[in-house]
């Protein structure tokens, strides 16, 4: 158990390590000069803030250092928190623009995530036993999952939101509302939370549920399962060995599709111009403002990273052979 | 890698080693209706790409040239957006293009994906421990916010830029089960009397274990396919689309920045999402069609 751990480690490690050279890399061998560029980019109107950002380019890349010593600084101020200042909304630094953004994206992600994995799961298992579910849950499963995110955001606004009425379809919360912890800003943020959170939802929930019902059929199809009815156990305990064997590899896909719920996260927020992570790249790339972009794309690479530890803890909990140490390597 | 026979992704499938499995693959796919449906669909899309761009006398799907803001009827099928642009126009150019960056990025991350996949399965020790790594540590970074920086930085974008891309980080998901095949396979007999009658890494590879996995690598590659298509629609929607011409994601965004969901616009909307979907959702369906047709387990239920 060690070894899966120490290795997971190392992984994540260098998956950092590259990922912070990549953002590195990119401005540094972009072709033309980028200080002027992105100065005249950020079309910042009074002379002295785009002078002040001249030279704040120019300490911040370092251009007359040599390379390696431009990318241990660029570490050094990392590690520090320092990940640069914001042109979008110019003095404030990007840490700070991206920390306030996060618990939006946060309070959206997680319950998707997670209860679309459980009732998902529940779902496929349901349907893999009964023919009638399995007719109706397999065809809507493959609509949902072949659904482009923000394409479902987009239809559940008009009919939701724009037809019914029933929600509103933009913002985090309404505008004459002070954002706090009074019980008038919780309901207004639960009600404009509805709609992103039911689009995520359903697009994820289609692939579990898929999943599930699949690894279920195959499992009830393998020898152990001959084997146990052969013998004259109940089917009752034959499908509980079943569930148990099919839930393994939906851990382990749960931690190969965090990267696809996080891109359908981030253009959901778009559709609903909720004030999260996804809202503030699109202003990012409107804007030019290539610090906060690559401040994102640190954040979500962290966030990913943790977020693949926890399931490999999760993963040690449910799988007894990551414990005796028999399958360390295979994911 | 310069002596890489060329792995086109269709070809496998087309020539199994033995022709009685083939014969008989065939006899099911024809009787497979989940096949059937797919592939149907997916035919028919792809001649309304194909087709329906060379019957519009108007060559640029972006020209202003109706009334605005029009519902559909019989001149303008789909109904016209806010600036008088043709709906159907854009979506028989979009549906092209969809199809374009799906199968370059579809291709590109196959063939990365079987290299790493084989070389790794089959050489193991050092080669698959260190091309291992390689595949987790791309697999962690989530694609698309490395695809967002690269492509914001890129002054031009093109369909098939996009595809590079997208081919370039969507590979390491199916290199890890082509590498778990091939894991399998290398120490069956067949692959032994190779190796003993002295055949090099890639001809043992291409020649004995390919063909046996090829119906999942022709499986494999309709998902990237379908995978490719759903990336590049989100970046289209997010503005890192293609510069010039129009696709299925580019259309989501203009009717999203244009607000055509306040104005009740539903022509603008409904029929790009609809073709993504049928699109990916056929390639689905045709793909479990498949998996009963070479799988007979799973044919009975």
């Amino acid at each position: 158990m060690r070894r899966y751990f120490a290795r997971k480690l190392l992984i994540y490690g260098l998956t950092f390590v590259v990922a912070v050279t990549v953002n590195w890399m990119i401005p540094r061998f972009m072709p033309g000069d980028p200080v002027s560029a992105m100065v005249a980019r950020a079309r910042v109107s009074q002379p002295e803030a785009a002078e002040a950002m001249r030279t704040y380019y120019n300490n911040l890349f370092g251009f007359d250092e040599p390379l390696w010593q431009q990318y241990l600084h660029f570490w050094g101020a990392l590690l520090q928190g320092d990940f640069g200042i914001s042109i979008f909304v110019f003095p404030t630094p990007v840490g700070d623009v991206l920390l306030d953004a996060l618990p939006y994206t946060l309070g959206l992600m997680i319950p998707a995530v997670l209860l679309s994995w459980f009732v998902g799961n529940w779902i496929g298992a349901l349907s893999a036993r009964r023919k009638v579910l399995d007719n109706t849950v397999l065809p809507a499963g493959y609509l949902l999952t072949a659904m482009p995110y923000m394409w479902i955001a987009v239809i559940l606004a008009w009919a939701l939101g724009a037809k019914a009425g029933w929600f509103p379809i933009s913002g985090g919360y309404s505008l004459d509302i002070q954002p706090g912890w009074s019980g008038d800003f919780v309901l207004d943020a639960l009600h404009h939370w509805v709609l992103p959170f039911l689009s995520l939802f359903l697009v994820a929930l289609g692939g579990w549920a898929i999943g599930m019902r699949n690894m279920i059929i195959y499992e009830l199809e393998s020898d152990y399962s001959s084997y146990l009815s052969a013998l004259g156990a109940p089917q009752r305990l034959i499908r509980r060995y079943a569930f148990r064997n099919a839930v393994l590899p939906q851990v382990t896909g749960l931690a190969l599709q965090l990267g696809v719920l996080v891109a359908g996260a981030l253009v959901t927020e778009i559709v609903f111009a909720y004030p999260g992570l996804g809202s503030l790249i699109l202003a990012a790339i409107q804007n030019q403002d290539f610090f906060l972009l690559q401040g994102a794309f640190l954040f979500i690479v962290i966030g990913v990273l943790i977020a693949n530890f926890l399931i490999d803890i999760v993963y040690v909990v449910v799988d007894p052979r990551t414990r005796t140490g028999m399958a360390g390597g295979t994911s | 890698m310069s002596t890489l026979p060329d792995p086109a992704p269709e070809a496998p499938s087309a020539e199994t080693p033995v022709a009685k499995p083939g014969r008989e693959s065939l006899h099911y796919a024809v009787r497979n209706p989940k096949l059937i449906i797919g592939v149907t669909l997916v035919a028919i899309l792809l001649a309304i790409g194909v087709v329906g761009p060379m019957l519009l006398d108007n060559g640029n799907p972006n020209e202003y040239v109706g009334p605005q803001a029009a519902a559909p009827d019989g001149t303008y099928w789909m109904g016209t957006t806010t600036f008088g642009q043709d709906v159907y126009a854009q979506f028989v150019h979009g549906l092209r293009a969809t199809f374009l960056v799906g199968v370059v990025g579809g291709a590109i991350a196959a063939v990365i994906a079987m290299v790493v996949g084989f070389l790794a399965g089959y050489r193991g020790g050092v080669t698959d421990e260190i091309l291992n790594m390689l595949t987790n540590v791309v697999l962690v970074i989530p694609a698309l916010a490395v695809l967002l920086i690269i492509n914001a930085y890129m002054g031009v974008r093109s369909v098939a830029v996009q595809g590079l891309f997208i081919g370039l980080t969507s590979w390491p998901w199916a290199a890890r089960a082509i590498r778990a095949q091939t894991f399998s396979l290398r120490t069956r007999e067949f692959v032994d009397l190779a190796r003993l009658s002295g055949s090099g890494t890639w001809r043992i590879v291409f020649r004995e274990i390919a063909p046996n996995m090829s119906s999942y690598l022709f499986m494999m590659f309709i998902l990237l396919f379908g995978g490719s298509i759903l990336i590049a629609s989100s970046l289209d929607f997010i503005g890192l689309g293609p510069t010039e011409g129009v696709s299925l994601g580019l259309m989501l965004q203009s009717a999203q920045q244009w607000s055509a969901l306040q104005l009740g616009m539903w022509w603008w909307f409904i029929p790009p999402g609809a073709g993504i979907t049928a699109i990916v959702g056929a390639l689905y369906v045709a793909n479990v069609g498949l998996d009963e047709v070479f799988n007979p387990k799973l044919r009975e239920s």
